[in-house]
């Protein structure tokens, strides 16, 4: 009988001493001048997701003002209603999330804006049934990215001399339905038009991934190698389709080969771009720390917002990157 | 002679109820006590982050309705001394199955509630028919049954479908407001307490079940056949048709979890309701039931499941940035009270065989 309580005492005290000693600095840190804010981020399933939550939580930090709780929801909606509740009852000041899917929103924004607590959007769109349910969003304009990559190509083709004769693409998609994949594919297909000489030979979807492109890739050159450009919706999905061209003898390079285009600009990708592998590789800047510190304070003061806000963004191409603009980045 | 029988039946019985329930009730009371003072210790620690406010303890139902009876399934078979790992992939495909039917709004919503429970039943027919008549183990088939229900999401719908139903989302937002549980916010907006439709139906599923293990011979049975089935054999229960049973009650309360988790999360998502199975066997274990059968309470597990819902309510506010987190602490958690029911074990079996002895 003595061992048994000592076990359960021992289990108790081990227990109980864990979640006071952790609990500590959260008390010391909140004081009352700070803004609270709770931030629900989607998952850390890429580098660029990663960077992105970075970016929130240098901009959002004790040193500037705030109180940051930070929510994970491993990649489920369900996880990211529950949080969004709790910051609700928790009396936060603002509520920042980038929405795991495009709906299923309503009720839980309906309580946010019921306690009158402004919910700031980041990364993704959503679709809701009134305008009002949040009040400002903050990302990237994927159909510009788009653009920006078209019109980049087009000038190469006339510096190259190629405007005349037929230029076959290859266009491999992104996870169908998403934000990124209908802005960028427009922007592709309205390039298409434009330009007559311009010639699609396949489009695939890729799934942002760089197994799926490889293994799509490999398919479309089992029925033609003639290829003169490959647009990726990511750099995943360029380097799988670079693999594939590689081992069956394909060179991507701008100048003599297949030109590679390529969207996120993530370390890795550009380490492809500097080999001149990756042709272009247009930036989807992550760093949106900045964009919803400035949203936030504009709102504490009490001055107007826009309710849409896009971030700005580069571009990198293989002729003019350097070792040193990738080491400058931070990420 | 049969009156003797009869007597060593019923000092049999006596045996193993007084064993099991001493057992038991320790073991709840470490439970309740345990969830009692994590609360009482994150109301202080957080005094500013209104850890005392009414809504806050009703929404630890509200969160996790459909874990209660995925908890409570488990706990069933679990004191049948089996084991369930498909209600995760039964989960999802419930939601997958709901969100893909509606999604033109061309089926009424009244329509996914018999879906979502045949779905259930449909699981549990199936694999306690091969665990207890093909005596088959229970692992190996509920595995298959988790691969197949994940296998299923993907063929009917790979990609997320969200629910737009007007009805669907009408029982989803609807909320019972709780009548004096208020707390007044910082705008001076009172911010009241209240049920969602799903952890009404979560609460009134789990006192049946209560009700059922204590009062009904299919609940005394559960225990005699976890606990001893040979014994529980020749005292006349039909361990064969009790574990069945088990496993069509886990099966349905698996559909109706499946119907309460796509109240709280409308829309299909091929990930839906991964790793709950474990989420689920953690709560009953933490809640005092025991992997080896025979002991357990269904109101344990429901402390069970507020302990899971407050552990992952507190370590985001502990400033931990890391979402595994929650699942560490659950980690230590569970590890504390399989130590504890295997001490609780030894000192039974050391009793019971002095008793013998002597």
């Amino acid at each position: 009988m003595d061992k048994r309580m000592f076990a359960i005492f021992a289990c108790f005290a081990v227990l109980l001493c864990g979640c006071v000693k952790k609990a500590q600095p959260a008390t010391e840190a909140s004081k009352d001048d700070q803004i609270v804010v709770g931030f629900s981020q989607v998952g850390a399933e890429s580098e660029w997701r990663v960077a992105n939550t970075e970016s929130i939580k240098a901009a959002l930090s004790v040193e500037n003002g705030y109180e940051l709780i930070y929510d994970d929801a491993r990649q489920e909606q369900e996880n990211q209603i529950r949080a969004i509740r709790n910051f609700i009852q928790q009396n936060v000041d603002y509520i920042v999330f980038s929405p795991k899917l495009e709906t299923g929103w309503n009720s839980i924004l309906q309580e946010a804006k019921e306690a009158g607590i402004p919910v700031i959007m980041i990364d993704r769109d959503i679709i809701v049934e009134e305008e009002d349910l949040f009040t400002a969003y903050i990302g990237s304009d994927f159909r510009k990215e788009g653009e920006k990559a078209v019109v980049w190509l087009e000038n190469l083709l006339e510096k190259q001399g190629r405007t005349e004769e037929p230029i076959r693409i290859v266009h491999i998609q992104g996870t169908i339905g998403s934000s990124a994949q209908i802005g960028r594919t427009s922007a592709l297909e309205q390039g298409i038009k434009n330009n007559i000489n311009w010639e699609m030979v396949a489009q695939e979807c890729g799934d942002f991934t760089r197994a799926k492109a490889y293994e799509v890739m490999g398919a479309i050159l089992e029925q033609t190698k003639d290829i003169d450009v490959v647009y990726c919706e990511n750099d995943g999905e360029a380097l799988g389709a670079i693999d594939a061209m590689e081992e069956v003898g394909i060179k991507c390079d701008a100048n003599d080969g297949v030109i590679v285009i390529s969207f996120d600009a993530t370390r890795l990708g550009l380490e492809y771009c500097l080999k001149g592998k990756i042709a272009l590789d247009v930036e989807c800047n992550p760093q949106q720390g900045p964009y919803v510190d400035a949203i936030i304070q504009k709102l504490e003061r009490g001055e107007p917002i826009e309710r849409e806000n896009l971030i700005e963004e580069t571009q990198f191409d293989c002729f003019t990157i350097t070792q040193k603009m990738i080491d400058d980045r931070k990420y | 002679m049969k009156d003797s029988s009869k007597s060593i039946m019923q000092s049999q019985k006596l045996i193993l109820k007084r064993k099991g329930l001493s057992d038991t009730k320790l073991l709840l009371l470490i439970t309740v006590s345990l969830f009692v003072i994590l609360y009482i210790l994150s109301a202080i620690l957080f005094a500013d982050r209104n850890f005392a406010k009414y809504s806050v303890f009703f929404n630890l139902f509200n969160n996790k309705a459909y874990l209660l009876m995925l908890a409570l399934g488990l706990t069933i078979v679990m004191i049948s001394g089996s084991i369930d790992i498909s209600v995760g992939g039964v989960t999802g495909l419930v939601s997958m199955v709901i969100a893909t039917m509606l999604v033109d709004s061309t089926v009424s919503a009244v329509w996914s509630i018999p879906v979502a429970l045949a779905i259930g039943i449909v699981f549990g027919i199936v694999q306690g028919y091969l665990i207890a008549y093909m005596d088959i183990q229970p692992f190996i088939v509920t595995l298959s049954g988790m691969f197949f229900a994940r296998g299923m999401i993907s063929v009917i719908n790979p990609r997320s479908v969200p629910i737009t139903d007007e009805m669907f989302m009408c029982w989803s937002s609807a909320r019972v407001y709780i009548p004096f549980l208020y707390n007044v916010r910082r705008h001076g907006t009172h911010d009241v307490a209240y049920l969602t439709p799903a952890a009404i139906v979560a609460i009134i599923v789990m006192i049946v079940i209560i009700i059922m293990c204590k009062k009904t011979k299919f609940g005394r049975s559960l225990y005699a056949i976890g606990g001893n089935p040979q014994s529980a054999l020749l005292m006349g229960v039909n361990v064969k048709r009790t574990k069945f049973l088990a496993h069509v009650l886990c099966g349905l309360l698996a559909g109706i979890g499946g119907l309460l988790y796509t109240l709280f999360a409308p829309s299909g998502n091929p990930g839906n309701g991964y790793g709950y199975e474990i989420d689920a066997i953690s709560s009953s274990v933490i809640g005092g039931v025991m992997l080896s059968g025979g002991v357990g309470l269904p109101i344990g597990t429901f402390f069970g499941v507020l302990i899971n819902a407050l552990i992952e309510r507190v370590v985001p506010l502990l400033g931990i940035v890391d979402a595994s987190w929650p699942r560490i602490i659950t980690s230590a958690f569970l590890f504390a009270f399989i130590v504890l029911q295997s001490v609780f074990a030894r000192g039974t079996g050391r009793r019971l065989t002095r008793s013998r002895i002597t």
